[in-house]
């Protein structure tokens, strides 16, 4: 797995950590949802980031009160086909103003990119393999947006009303 | 009608290049055919049992002469000269070759029109009543409200994988041309007590394996909410419909499961977070699109024709169209007319380049240009002037387009079947050939009335067998073709699921079974009343024994 983010393959400072086992003592760890809702005044209280990993069914009400003591919040795609995050992206970014990273995980494939982009996802685990131009430029292919969301870029919409 | 402004048409134009550059990586090898199957079903490109398949939408029915001219263009280019309307307004071209899909779709965005959405589990092309805008029991014209549901979809983003396809239908007048009941989101506008226009909200309407007929989760929904609400139904489909099992996934499920009501507080919960925002529809928004489906230049008219009396008088094939084929308009001194794609012996639906193009050509010489297709598979020009109609009748039908038989027993809906499609178990095309040919004497079929047959090769039920007044439903027994027969379906305002008549027959059997409840109907009915009705009232029980033990 590649990690991308700003358009370019990044250094990944988070650590995934399995339910069992011991918090890295420096580092930035992600945590399974199960696991914060156990250990979750522990987890709070301690210093430096922390992630959580929310399954696809789960619903976000679940960590909306913890969003400010949240820097990285994981969504997955079990499969490419499986598009619960995008709704649960859109639901923290715009319900829950969550302004931490969203990161897309599991099977994300460069030609749903710019969807997940305008969902409010900023970090992709990709598999090895596509240059970074690749994706680069799937998010370059539309210019024409019909849907406002929570990413700013204007719609069809608001383009006509400016123009008159 | 709407036309593709500069925006829309970067649009357009983006998504044939970026599709351009996915068939290109998948003829080079770059994309695996299980990556590239849902990048090309994105765009209407389906491998069927010959060849790729293309279908490409015609939003809520509706094209102008240039479109219709592009898509015979398509037909005569990359096709064999003939495409398929579809029951959903769409139409379809059965032999492309992948390489040329690209310049095929390039082509069809010069005049505005594409695949985006016309397969995949994804937000479906919006359909509509053929007759928006002319029809003199209208409301209001849904057409802007369809054409604002249809840029909101196009691409959603959030809603590109969805558990299962999704299918919105409007209607904008009391008697539904549209079946809005038998769709996910069905969409009646009607006028409360204050007077105002806005949206009863229908959903988990569908046909398939499990037919269910929608159910109502918001009686009046005010215009401006339009988006919103619906963004929140599709918010809730998307993160509560069923994953595990491709049948189960539909929102009729997830509707039938946990019931309406439940369903119709999770929507308004959605709904609470969204509809003050940035989805409100701007009375500017609505305007515009308003004022591009603004009524035609229409000259004043007697509501009398003469030249129509003289015809009618005198010609009896006219007098048949007429009454068949020529439907009311809200103007006076024109009429709606349907131009029947049901020829006696042809495939339901098919026309060919050279019918496309004299049709495009009357429409503009008959009318302002513009042509609905109609979800019963045929082309209808909404604006003819009375006086017009004698002139258009002949010009019709000596392109075989004047079959004076809408509505009539000949008039049936059928899927590809197995002659085309991968997912079929049985033939459709065939049958309704055999049909038509069975009840080729017109008057005979005047004379039955209005009988809507719809035909379906599989269980998914593309040719709406559930709601036709008799239902085919191809199924195999022991590898040979048999049909299951529905009486009493109906898809209008007074939706209902046909009842399953007995054991299926064999495919040599259905016409002569059909024939036979016909003629039973015949016997039975009571003054004025049509096919369906007769079945209400009598139950099923002469048509059991007509088809079983007569035979």
């Amino acid at each position: 797995m590649s990690l991308l983010k700003d358009g370019a393959l990044a250094q990944d400072p988070w650590v995934a950590v399995a339910d069992d086992a011991p918090l890295p003592e420096d580092g930035a760890p992600i945590v399974s949802l199960a696991r914060w809702q156990r250990d979750r005044a522990a987890l709070r209280a301690r210093n430096g980031a922390l992630g959580v990993r929310l399954p696809n069914a789960a619903p976000v009400a679940a960590i909306a009160d913890d969003l400010d003591r949240l820097t990285l919040v994981a969504l997955e795609f079990p499969k490419f086909n499986d598009g619960r995050a995008f709704s649960q992206a859109r639901q923290l970014r715009e319900r829950y103003r969550y302004t931490g990273e969203l990161r897309a995980t599991g099977q994300v494939l460069r030609d749903q990119l710019l969807f997940m982009t305008r969902c409010g996802f900023d970090a992709f685990e990709v598999a090895k393999g596509d240059p970074v131009s690749a994706w680069a430029n799937a998010l370059t292919d539309f210019t024409v947006f019909y849907q406002p969301t929570g990413d700013g870029r204007p719609t069809a919409a608001a383009l006509r009303r400016a123009g008159g | 009608m709407y036309q593709y402004d500069t925006i829309d048409q970067t649009f357009v134009q983006q998504r044939v290049a970026q599709f351009r550059d996915q068939v290109s990586r998948r003829l080079a090898g770059e994309l695996a055919e299980d990556e590239f199957k849902p990048l090309r079903l994105l765009n209407g490109l389906y491998l069927q049992l010959h060849a790729y398949m293309l279908r490409v939408a015609i939003p809520y029915g509706v094209l102008s002469a240039r479109q219709l001219r592009a898509l015979a263009h398509v037909a005569r280019r990359y096709d064999r000269g003939y495409g398929h309307f579809t029951t959903r307004q769409n139409i379809q071209f059965n032999w492309i070759k992948l390489a040329e899909a690209p310049d095929a779709l390039a082509d069809l965005a010069a005049v505005g029109i594409h695949g985006i959405q016309t397969s995949g589990n994804t937000i479906r092309n919006v359909t509509t009543d053929e007759l928006a805008g002319v029809a003199p029991d209208e409301i209001e014209d849904p057409r802007p409200w369809c054409e604002l549901i249809r840029q909101w979809s196009t691409l959603h983003p959030e809603f590109s994988f969805l558990p299962r396809k999704f299918k919105i239908a409007v209607t904008g007048s009391p008697h539904d041309r549209a079946a809005v009941r038998v769709h996910d989101i069905g969409l009646r506008m009607h006028r409360n007590p204050a007077g105002e226009v806005g949206f009863e909200v229908l959903v988990g309407g569908g046909l398939g394996r499990t037919p269910l007929i929608g159910k109502t989760i918001k009686p009046f929904l005010p215009k401006r909410d339009l988006l919103s609400y619906l963004e929140a139904v599709l918010r809730t489909y998307n993160l509560a419909g069923r994953r595990d099992n491709i049948y189960k996934a539909r929102i009729k499920i997830l509707v039938h499961d946990i019931g309406a009501d439940a369903m119709a507080e999770r929507v308004e919960a959605e709904w609470a977070q969204l509809r003050d925002g940035a989805l409100v529809v701007a009375d500017a928004d609505i305007a515009r699109l308003a004022a591009a489906f603004a009524p035609a230049p229409y000259a004043p008219r007697s509501p009398r024709s003469e030249a129509v009396e003289h015809a009618r008088l005198t010609d009896a094939a006219f007098g048949r169209w007429l009454k068949r084929n020529v439907f009311a308009h809200k103007v006076a001194g024109y009429a709606a007319v349907k131009l029947s794609l049901k020829p006696i012996d042809g495939p339901p639906g098919d026309a060919t380049a050279d019918q496309m193009d004299a049709v495009a050509d009357l429409a503009e010489r008959y009318g302002f240009g513009e042509i609905r297709v109609s979800h019963e598979q045929n082309l209808v020009l909404p604006d003819v002037a009375l006086d017009d109609l004698p002139a258009l009748w002949r010009a019709l039908d000596a392109l075989g387009l004047a079959t004076p038989n809408i509505g009539l027993v000949s008039d049936i809906i059928a899927c590809p079947g197995l002659d085309y499609c991968g997912l079929a178990t049985a033939r459709s095309i065939p049958v309704a050939q055999h049909l038509t040919r069975r009840f080729e004497d017109i008057a005979r079929a005047h004379d039955i009335g209005k009988l809507h047959i719809n035909i379906s090769g599989c269980i998914n039920a593309c040719g709406h067998h559930h709601v036709g007044h008799i239902g085919l439903l191809g199924v195999d027994k022991n590898g040979a073709e048999h049909y299951q027969i529905t009486l009493g379906g109906r898809a209008d305002e007074h939706a209902a699921l046909g009842k399953l008549l007995g054991p299926a027959v064999p495919y040599d059997g259905v016409v002569d079974a059909v024939e036979r409840i016909v003629e039973t109907y015949v016997r039975l009915r009571q003054d004025g009343e049509i096919f369906v009705d007769t079945v209400k009232r009598v139950g099923p029980t002469p048509f059991k024994e007509a088809v079983y033990v007569a035979a």
